[in-house]
Order: C-alpha cells, then sequence, then structure tokens
C-alpha cells in the first residue's frame, strides 16, 4: 500500500478474526509524528485489536501496516519485537509496572533490555519521572504508590527510550477525573515536545479531547471522525 | 444565571458603582458573555425598586453622575434565599437532536451520519475547551469542566442511540 503522505504509521483494510467472532473487518488507520489520535468506540467493537496489530503485538489476518516505510507482515518476531522496544512505548490501563522493582528500575527497565548501562538508564529515567512529576517516588515500589503516581510511573517508563510511537490502552481507565486529566496532560505535553504520535485507545470522550483527532471503531470497521459531513 | 442576585452578592463585600460591578461580574462570571453597562443599570433600577439595594453616595463629575450602591438586609435575604434554593435541573426531554434523529429515520435519511456528525462537533468543542482549560486558571478549569461535562453526557447520549438506531428505526417507521 501507499501511505498518506507523511504520515509515520499507517494501515490498510485490517481484517482480523478469532475464531468466528470478525475483530477487525477493513480498519483503516494513520498517525503523523507529534500526532494524537484518539481511538473510540463500543466495547468489543476492536479498538484494542487495532492497537495491538498497529504495534505489532498481533499480526492481522490479512491487509498492510506501514511503519516508518516498512511493512510489518515483512518483518520477522524477533525484527518486530526489536522494533517495538527501540520505536514504540506502551501505557495500559493498569500500569503494569513490576512490583518487585522500584519505581526508578520501572521506567529504567526498558534502556536496561536496549543494553544500556544501569547508572545511564537511571539518570535517564529519574530526568523524565521528574516531569512526570513522581521523581520523589524513585526509591518506592508500585505497591507504595497510588493509582494516578503509578500510572505517571508507566508514563515516563512509556517515554524514557524516546519512542515515535506511543501506544496507550484506556491509560486513565482506572483514575478518577483529576487523576485522569493530569496523566492526559503530561502524556500529550511530553509526547508533543519530543514529537512522538500517541495512540489512545479509550471510551472517554474527556480523555479523547486531548487528542488532535478522532477515530471510531464500531463493528470491527474504522471512521475517521475529520471526514464527516 | 440570575444577574440580579449575582450583582446583589457582589455588593455583599461593600458598595460599589455600577461601573465597579460590571467589572467584577465580567472578570469572576463573564468570560464568554460580558454584561452591557443598559444591562446593569436596568437590573440596578429594580434592585433600587425593590428596596434590595440603596443609594449609597451620588459623585458628580464632568460626565453623568455616578451613584454607588448598596446591599440592604432584605437584600442580604435574597441572596440568601437564592443560594439556597437549588436549581431545577435541566432534563432537555425534548432535544432538537432527537428529533433530529427520528426526523431522519422518518424520512428515510442516513441517520447514523446524522449522530456522527454532531459527534464530531461536540468533540470540537470539548477539544477547545480542554485547550483554553490547559492555559487558564482555577476559575478557567471550573467553567471548562462544567461545561465539558454537559458535552460528555450529550456525548454519550449520541453513541448509546447510534448502538440503538436499528430498534428505533423499527418503533418510528412502524
Amino acid at each position: 500500500m501507499s501511505a498518506p503522505a507523511g504520515s509515520l504509521l499507517a494501515a490498510e483494510d485490517l481484517r482480523k478474526a478469532y475464531g468466528p467472532t470478525v475483530a477487525l473487518d477493513g480498519a483503516e488507520f494513520s498517525i503523523h509524528p507529534g500526532e494524537v489520535v484518539a481511538v473510540m468506540g463500543p466495547s468489543g467493537s476492536g479498538k484494542s485489536t487495532l492497537l495491538h496489530c498497529l504495534a505489532g503485538i498481533v499480526p492481522p489476518d490479512s491487509g498492510s501496516i506501514v511503519y516508518d516505510g516498512r511493512e510489518l507482515a515483512g518483518m520477522n518476531d524477533a525484527q518486530r519485537s526489536a522494533l517495538r522496544r527501540s520505536d514504540f512505548g506502551f501505557v495500559f490501563q493498569f500500569g503494569q509496572l513490576v512490583p518487585e522493582l522500584t519505581c526508578v528500575e520501572n521506567v529504567a527497565l526498558p534502556l536496561r533490555l536496549n543494553g544500556t548501562s544501569r547508572r545511564q538508564a537511571e539518570k535517564a529515567a529519574l530526568t523524565w519521572m521528574e516531569r512526570l512529576e513522581v521523581d520523589d517516588l524513585s526509591g518506592k515500589r508500585p505497591g507504595e504508590v497510588s493509582g494516578g503516581q503509578g500510572q505517571r510511573v508507566a508514563v515516563a517508563r512509556a517515554l524514557v527510550t524516546g519512542p515515535r510511537v506511543v501506544f496507550a490502552d484506556e491509560p486513565t481507565g482506572a483514575l478518577d477525573s483529576l487523576n485522569g486529566e493530569r496523566v492526559m496532560e503530561l502524556l500529550t505535553d511530553a509526547a508533543r515536545s519530543s514529537n512522538a504520535a500517541v495512540v489512545l485507545v479509550t471510551h472517554e470522550a474527556r480523555v479523547a479531547a486531548y487528542s488532535d483527532r478522532e477515530i471510531v471503531v464500531r463493528d470491527g470497521k474504522s471512521r475517521d471522525m475529520e471526514r464527516v459531513a | 444565571m440570575s444577574i440580579g442576585h449575582t450583582l446583589l452578592g457582589l455588593l455583599e463585600s461593600g458598595p460599589r458603582h455600577g461601573y465597579d460591578l460590571k467589572r467584577a461580574f465580567d472578570e469572576k462570571f463573564g468570560q464568554d458573555r460580558p454584561l452591557h453597562y443598559g444591562q446593569v443599570y436596568s437590573t440596578m433600577s429594580r434592585l433600587l425598586k425593590h428596596g434590595l439595594v440603596e443609594v449609597d453616595g451620588i459623585e458628580a463629575g464632568g460626565g453623568p453622575e455616578r451613584k454607588r450602591y448598596a446591599i440592604t438586609d432584605a437584600g442580604i435575604t435574597d441572596v440568601e434565599r437564592w443560594l439556597a434554593t437549588p436549581e431545577k435541573p435541566e432534563e432537555y426531554l425534548q432535544s432538537t437532536l432527537y428529533t433530529k434523529v427520528v426526523l431522519a429515520l422518518l424520512t428515510h435519511r442516513n441517520a447514523a451520519d446524522i449522530l456522527d456528525a454532531q459527534r464530531a462537533e461536540h468533540l470540537r468543542s470539548m477539544r477547545i475547551l480542554t485547550d483554553r482549560k490547559r492555559k487558564g486558571d482555577l476559575a478557567d478549569q471550573l467553567i471548562c469542566d462544567h461545561a465539558l461535562f454537559h458535552l460528555e453526557a450529550d456525548l454519550r447520549w449520541l453513541e448509546l442511540t447510534a448502538a440503538r438506531l436499528d430498534k428505533l428505526r423499527a418503533e418510528v417507521t412502524r
């Protein structure tokens, strides 16, 4: 496929079924560097499957995904894993921090996995924790911090490698309004300032209002709301 | 919003001229809709007539005379009663959106497109408010939040209606 001009990540005619259940039925997507795109839709509409396909976690049954000029389908598992580690960052609904590690070790983890020394990784981690206003929690373990704080630590971890795309799946789903909004402010500010694109899956309109553009997924089909009459 | 009660409430902290009242109102409550001078003076003369304010002094200057208003005891009681009375929740039972959807179904137009267009418009407004909230002070944040929560409620209705369109079509075209 030819990706839309200037897009960093684009998908066309994505199809994915789990047994008899169709999750994606011709979905399309594109995002530019520095852009925040909200993916909305009812539960079970296929929005999380779309995110997993775009991030190279789940291969689609058919269709095309092009990242930075490269077809994901043309890569093997190891190449896709390497791409996820080097170019993508992830934030999930429940932080998914490693409970045995301290917060700073959690944030430094993606850099450590890429081979960065402990000292350098933790230094970079602290810089991000400062930006996310959680540097005072560096020595605490995830079980000792609040949900909102944990989610900011998770955002710092997603951004520490300088990803070009951040995938956020219901990043505020487990937070109250105030904490959720602060996480969204910090996530979108940090991503925009480093020109990272954000794919934001959410069912909350007030969270989607932090995006530049919205895609709605219904019954596995996507609709770009900018193109609605 | 009751402009009369709001101006009375502003007078509780001390007497003010009409111009000062307008400025205080605009600063605290009139971000989107500042008061006209005419509104201030017509409201003050009504409050004066009902004994809720009194003229505390008149300054004669080069221009028109400037009255300074003070709240009366009756005025204070009136503000207190207004503050303690809950507002009637607005239910919007006969909303334009509902009418548009039903009319679209009755005339075999694409109701889903109408809902989506409205949804896109709502989210555009929510983006503008979110941006204003991020850049504003606490007062701005609270005002924008109020509007955002209402728009969000509309949006949830739009989503729910979109999910029930087939059922609604069957009912209205029966």
